[in-house]
């Protein structure tokens, strides 16, 4: 089906400046999607590792480190679907975010918050064949940027998500439930209204917390859907 | 099965931080899994395909992030279709990807590859598609290519000859040249 651009933010979003000079101002020339776009992405991410899912440990165990990341801990799991409620299986998320001061292991990074020695920020895992997924990794904080002056993003984690069909590519933001600050962001408030960012919006599970370890969100997403007998044709690639 | 489709999960801007997830060496720093490459390993006649992505103002977008997408050589896709993904490179503000020439895929277009772009400050990624100068027919017979009402746009979509196997695609996200972008 067609990609309900009503569902995303428009390019552009005034209240984000950086959007203002970096938005097409003509229309999007409107096709249909053919054999490439309806293609399953093949990665070569058959190996992938162990501690790829697991941000509080990945950066040391890869640099010979023994510690773990400093900050709450968190699970943050949930399900993929597509909008006819069919799982997405076997489906590359990427993430990426700040260390639990706010601050990214990123050469651009200016704020005077430290780093962590123990963390690098990005992690992957697949969907398994009910579309469910699971990272382990610490709540990153919040962080200031300059916009209107300086404002604060609240607490998100950036995700990367690759379906069953390149058409369903989707980047988003992943926030926190009762985070304040969320509805005063200019980024996450680019959707428009409030229903929209509570889709982007992880909820505690209480009910899935590692007792004594760590506390768990679930978030779960929606890609793209595409027509009933589409999927069904496809190569089982991956 | 809901009648009504679910909506689906909004997009927000991949932000200043992209190369973290996307290209951590960038970043400045490794780590033990480096998905995607803008270099393919299939099979056909080696080709680069290089350019900025340039603002409203003309100057170059560095922090964005590059997908690439395309047919093999044979013009083959499904589990053949190949992905790439390049930042932008700081030395030379382009991307650049070290690929195949891609095939027709004979949906009656001709070759291409379809190209996205990830920046902060692009709230939804951007779709492009870069065709080849060689198919001097294409703005003609293509079904996307023929269908551009202004004319004059129609080249924002076809890389220049730099050279033997070497393409030059510059992405201009507004303006007086704005390249066409897709919503497929
Ligand atoms: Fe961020």
């Amino acid at each position: 089906m067609r990609r309900d651009r009503g569902s995303h933010p428009p390019a552009y979003a005034p209240g984000y400046k950086t959007s203002v000079l970096r938005s097409p101002r003509a229309a999007l020339l409107s096709i249909e999607p053919g054999p490439l776009e309806l293609s399953r992405p093949v990665f070569g991410t058959e190996a992938i590792g162990p501690l790829d899912h697991n941000l509080i440990r990945n950066f040391a165990a890869a640099n010979g480190l023994q510690g773990e990341a400093l900050g709450p801990r968190i699970v943050v799991h949930g399900r993929v679907v597509d909008q006819n409620g069919r799982p997405v299986p076997h489906g590359l998320i990427e993430i990426w975010q700040a260390n639990a001061a706010g601050k990214y292991r990123h050469v651009k990074d200016g704020y005077r918050a430290p780093l962590d020695p123990q963390f690098g920020g990005c992690g992957r895992c697949l969907t398994d064949a009910d579309g469910r997924y699971q990272f382990f990794t610490i709540q990153p904080g919040p962080y200031p940027w300059p916009n209107n002056g300086s404002e604060w993003r609240p607490a998100h984690i950036h995700l990367s998500l690759f379906g069953i069909a390149f058409a369903q590519r989707l980047v988003t933001q992943v926030y926190f439930e009762g985070d304040p600050l969320i509805p005063l962001c200019p980024i996450a408030n680019t959707v428009g209204d409030p229903v929209a960012v509570d889709r982007m919006t992880a909820k505690l599970d209480m009910a899935r917390q590692g007792p004594f370890d760590h506390l768990t969100y679930r978030f779960d997403m929606v890609l793209r859907g595409a027509r009933q007998t589409f999927f069904e044709t496809r190569p089982e690639g991956m | 099965m809901p009648i009504d489709p679910l909506k689906e999960t909004p997009s927000q801007t991949a932000g200043p931080f992209v190369h973290i997830g996307f290209a951590p060496h960038r970043a400045g720093f490794a780590m033990p899994f480096d998905t995607g490459s803008p270099r393919a390993h299939a099979v056909g006649e080696r080709i680069v395909l290089t350019g900025q992505v340039l603002d409203g103002s003309g100057a170059p977008v560095t922090d964005a992030v590059v997908e690439l997408v395309q047919a093999d050589a044979a013009g083959a896709v499904g589990d053949k279709a190949i992905w790439l993904r390049s930042p932008i490179e700081p030395e030379t503000a382009c991307y650049r990807f070290e690929t195949v020439r891609p095939g027709a895929i004979g949906d009656g277009c001709a070759a291409y590859v379809t190209l996205w772009i990830f920046a902060r400050g692009v709230n939804i990624h951007l779709e492009t598609r870069a065709y080849f100068p060689e198919d001097t027919d294409a703005p003609a017979t293509d079904p996307v290519l023929s269908r551009i009402e202004q004319r004059h746009r129609v080249e924002t979509l076809i890389a220049t000859a730099d050279g033997p196997g070497q393409y030059r695609f510059d992405i201009r996200l507004q303006g007086e040249r704005e390249t066409v972008f897709l919503d497929v």
